[in-house]
């Protein structure tokens, strides 16, 4: 029996008695759904209209006013950046963590994989914190760092180190399972036949891994243009100089230009939808590409 | 450690050379350093440090309104999730995307926001002003910010443990005579539990370490309404290193255990955290 | 291309999967590794290949040493169990690979896969992915691939396991004429011993990380070496006896003219088959009196068990011809004797 015959529509309110004794009465459902709903619809949905709706309080043309603010251009060329740092590292990072767990026997595996997730389990500002004790005034090698005239805090490169860390496991979390659960039997065919170290990992692994790999580096990306509170401690809030969109938005609030604020705080959730629809509709091909080939007697073509 | 591969495959000393150096310049370098920097504090300014008033009114707001955050997001995600498994209605799939809201959506935007909602003069703030509740500025608000963004943990763990239950144990429940009620709170429910704590604990530790999403609405009073992490920002700002790191050091322990625990939940419940 | 290995180890966790083996397979054989799953078989194919790294002992290909060479220099053909055909490429791809990473032209790919394709009969198929074939033309697909670089040798492992028994019969066959058309030194692991029997020239039977026999079908049918392989190849009747006196063992009415080196008293396994038991409904000679207690029918054979009295029962096999026209059924007086029996020590 499949999941799609436990899913009873609730239209089908004549369904047959086993059936309809595998779900509850109507007005449980109902209520169910009612509740998780408006949950949502309060908690999640609220919010959404919010931020349009309080971005074009002031109309059209004050809207395009703040977003294209040269503070704001500069925020947003900031934001792109680190992003796009974060992503290339973290994706190449991701790969290469992946391949050595999930093709080789080694001591302290588990370890590791303990260690790569560590990012995600540690407060933003600790993210912060942690460079400006490296790299600060008063850090441990803070001064070097300055004496060669190397500015890392309150500066470009730590925003960027920041948005690294706080993105750190995203792509590495959807390979390893991924990679884990296909099996290395392609790439040893293809050793088998010849095919050198990037051979198989270009012609093989990448296209068998593409779409997890786009589903991480979409959550990666998210997450990079979207830090908040361990880009804040490092940044030191110079404008026009270091600081990303969300950084901006915070400003923007704090002096009580809420429009302003709402209006570039628009940006950012427009790209949070534009994500979610990505993750909705990579996702889908990110769960086939989990599926293995079957070799079972039954497997019929599937044509 | 002993990095001897059992594999045929190539490329092990470079992805593993590479891993583990990107790993140690990110990740643990940084975080020796906020180990080494408290070894300037003697033991007594430590525990003085940690556990000075107003830090420890910190701590009662942070865990206070986490915990309660993780409950509520506890029930109601349970039944998002279930209702998202279990039945059809309309708009089904809108909202199993803007579960992942939260996720996607920066927290300074997410805070900024609910401020606006909650604010006295916000469009749901305004509906409790006459009953002379005040959401926004109050611990109240702090629990509806962690709300929002913990919720996707919990749905997220439990919605493909509630796919993968097998239907017959519910069809085998059925035949032997057992209500719908019985079936569902003595056999589907139970087996749900290890993700349930899995997702609760996601959530919980979430909310301890969140920023963004709860400065603006906290409005950040002393004794009052002041997180942890912001506590440990107000010090950096004021240069007092030490003390931040002390407390940086208190949460990221307190982070460090809630994770080996939800690892332990996961592998005890078998299901693949990720690979062994 | 010949295939030697020499004193061969291998160890995971603790656990021994291969132990001390040593074999050597002349160019052009075609040679069944057989045995139950976890007995080792698809560890040493794998060693041959390269997949795997022996502990210790050696591997020769073609008298070079070739331990510890890489699995891409090697030059084996592998064929995979569960096939691990590239899913995302075409056949002609899949097919093209081995000769794609070798830089071969263009010109040369195509008419080598298009040979292949006649081969493995399934010319028009070249642009149908993994998906979109059944398991026996994937199976098909993943022999092609693995000859297209023109291997010295093809190593397959459980080729066959995961299909239904039709298209196991159609492939053994296909396998056969391939061999003998290709001529490639063929080694492959199967727990089935119908496809071992049926399709190599030599078998090598396994059983906990050891070799326990070595020779062609009839030897093995015929002359089990040990008592597991007298238990795992064919079906078998056993009884456990003692030495009645110097060449003798005695179990029920039955009288087994034994070799003489076993002592008196000595305990011992006597193994037979079911259709090496001589079943008449008049006494011939040297039978024992039996009675049909049950039938059982077998496709060309019928098989029956024989109560020989004292409690005691054996199954006799008779080719379905004969037990019609002796007009055997159930309750029938008859008379049986042992023609062909071995005898182990316990």
């Amino acid at each position: 029996m499949t999941k799609e015959t436990l899913i009873v529509s609730l239209k089908g309110e004549n369904a047959t008695d086993p059936v309809r004794a595998l779900t509850e009465p109507r007005w449980v459902r109902w209520s169910l759904i009612g509740v998780g709903v408006l949950f949502v619809a309060l908690f999640l949905v609220m919010p959404l209209v919010e931020v349009f709706g309080s971005a074009l309080d002031k109309g059209l043309e004050y809207y395009l006013n703040a977003v294209t603010d040269p503070m704001a251009l500069s925020a947003i060329k900031l934001t792109l950046i680190s992003a796009f740092f974060s992503v290339v590292l973290n994706t190449v990072f991701g790969v290469a963590s992946a391949w050595a767990i999930t093709k080789f026997n080694f001591w302290g595996k588990n370890l590791l994989i303990t260690l790569i997730d560590i990012p995600f389990s540690v407060s933003p500002v600790i993210a912060g914190l942690i460079y400006v004790l490296l790299f600060g005034l008063q850090g441990l090698w803070g001064k070097w760092f300055i004496d060669h005239n190397m500015h890392i805090i309150f500066a470009v490169p730590g925003i960027v180190l920041a948005t690294i860390f706080v993105t750190f496991p995203f792509v590495s979390r959807e390979l390893i399972p991924l990679m884990q659960e296909q099996g290395s039997d392609e790439e040893e065919a293809a050793l088998v036949l010849g095919a050198t170290g990037w051979q198989i990992f270009w012609k093989i692994t990448l296209p068998n891994i593409q779409w997890g790999l786009l589903y991480g580096v979409i959550l990666c990306n998210a997450r990079a243009m979207g830090e908040f509170g361990a880009v804040s401690v490092v940044s030191g809030h110079i404008r026009g100089l270091t600081n990303t969109l969300p950084l901006h938005v915070e400003i923007l609030y704090n002096e009580y230009n809420f429009t302003a604020a709402f209006a570039v705080a628009s940006l950012l959730t427009f790209l949070a939808v534009v994500t979610l629809i990505a993750k909705a509709l990579v996702g889908a091909r990110y769960e086939k590409e989990k599926e293995v080939l079957p070799s079972s007697l039954e497997s019929e073509p599937t044509l | 450690m002993r990095f001897k591969s059992t594999g045929v495959l190539p490329g092990f000393g470079l992805s593993m050379g590479f891993t583990l150096t990107y790993l140690s310049l990110i990740v643990l370098l940084p975080l020796a350093a906020l180990i080494l920097k408290t070894t300037t504090l003697t033991w007594p300014q430590f525990v003085d440090e940690v556990t000075s008033p107003r830090v420890m009114a910190s701590y009662r707001l942070t865990f206070g309104a986490s915990l309660i955050a993780a409950v509520i997001n506890s029930i109601f995600g349970a039944v998002v999730a279930w209702i998202l498994v279990r039945y059809d209605f309309y708009g089904k799939r809108v909202v199993d995307a803007l579960v992942d809201l939260p996720f996607a959506l920066p927290t300074a935007v997410a805070g900024i926001t609910l401020t606006a909602i909650y604010a006295p003069n916000g469009s749901i703030g305004k509906l409790f002003k006459p009953l002379g509740i005040s959401i926004a500025y109050t611990p109240l608000g702090v629990t509806l910010a962690l709300i929002f963004i913990g919720l996707p943990f919990v749905v997220r763990t439990l919605q493909p443990v509630l796919e993968s239950l097998d239907p017959e144990i519910e069809k085998a429940a059925l035949s032997l005579g057992a209500s719908r009620w019985y079936t569902v709170t003595r056999v589907v429910l139970p087996s749900l539990i290890p993700a349930w704590i899995t997702g609760f604990s996601l959530s919980f530790a979430r909310a301890v370490g969140e920023y963004g999403s709860v400065v603006f609405i906290s409005g950040n009073m002393p004794m009052k309404t002041e997180i942890t992490p912001l506590l440990i920002i107000t010090k950096l700002e004021q240069y007092d290193y030490a003390g931040a790191t002390a407390i940086g050091v208190v949460m990221l322990f307190i982070s460090f255990t809630l994770l080996l625990a939800i690892n332990w939940v996961q592998d005890k419940a078998g299901q693949h955290r990720v690979i062994h | 291309m010949s295939i030697e290995v020499r004193k061969l180890n291998k160890t995971f966790n603790g656990f021994k999967a291969v132990q001390d083996i040593s074999l050597k397979l002349e160019s052009g054989s075609l040679v069944a590794l057989l045995g139950p799953s976890g007995s080792g078989k698809s560890t040493l194919l794998r060693m041959i290949a390269g997949l795997e790294i022996p502990d210790s002992g050696e591997i020769l290909l073609t008298g070079r040493e070739a331990t510890f060479v890489s699995a891409k220099e090697r030059n084996v053909g592998f064929v995979f169990q569960h096939y691990a055909l590239f899913k995302h490429m075409t056949v002609y791809e899949n097919i093209a690979f081995g000769l794609r990473v070798r830089n071969q032209s263009e010109a040369e790919i195509r008419e080598k896969v298009h040979n292949l394709l006649s081969l493995i009969q399934l010319s028009g198929f070249e642009k149908r992915y993994p998906s979109q074939l059944s398991g026996g033309q994937r199976q098909r697909v993943a022999v092609a691939r693995a000859l297209a670089p023109s291997p010295e040798v093809l190593l397959l492992d459980e080729p066959f396991g995961a299909l239904d028994a039709k298209v196991r019969e159609e492939l053994r066959d296909w396998i056969l004429k391939l061999h003998e058309e290709s001529k490639v030194t063929t080694l492959f692991v199967t727990h089935d011993q119908n496809e071992a029997l049926e399709v190599a020239s030599r078998i090598l039977i396994m059983n906990h990380g050891k070799i326990e026999q070595d020779g062609t079908p009839i030897e093995i049918f015929d002359h089990p070496a040990t008592h597991f392989i007298a238990q795992f190849v064919g079906e078998t009747n056993y009884i456990d006896t003692e030495v009645t006196e110097k060449g003798l063992a005695v179990w029920g009415p039955f009288r087994f003219p034994i070799n003489p080196s076993f002592t008196k008293g000595q305990k011992v396994r006597i193994y037979f088959r079911p259709h090496d038991v001589y079943v008449t409904e008049q006494f011939e000679t040297l039978q024992v009196k039996a009675k049909i207690k049950k039938t059982r029918f077998k496709g060309t054979v019928i098989e029956y068990l024989l109560d020989i009295g004292e409690g005691k029962s054996i199954f006799a096999q008779v080719p379905k011809g004969v037990a019609l026209a002796s007009g055997f059924k159930d309750g029938l007086d008859v008379y049986a004797a042992i023609t062909a029996f071995h005898v182990f020590p316990l």
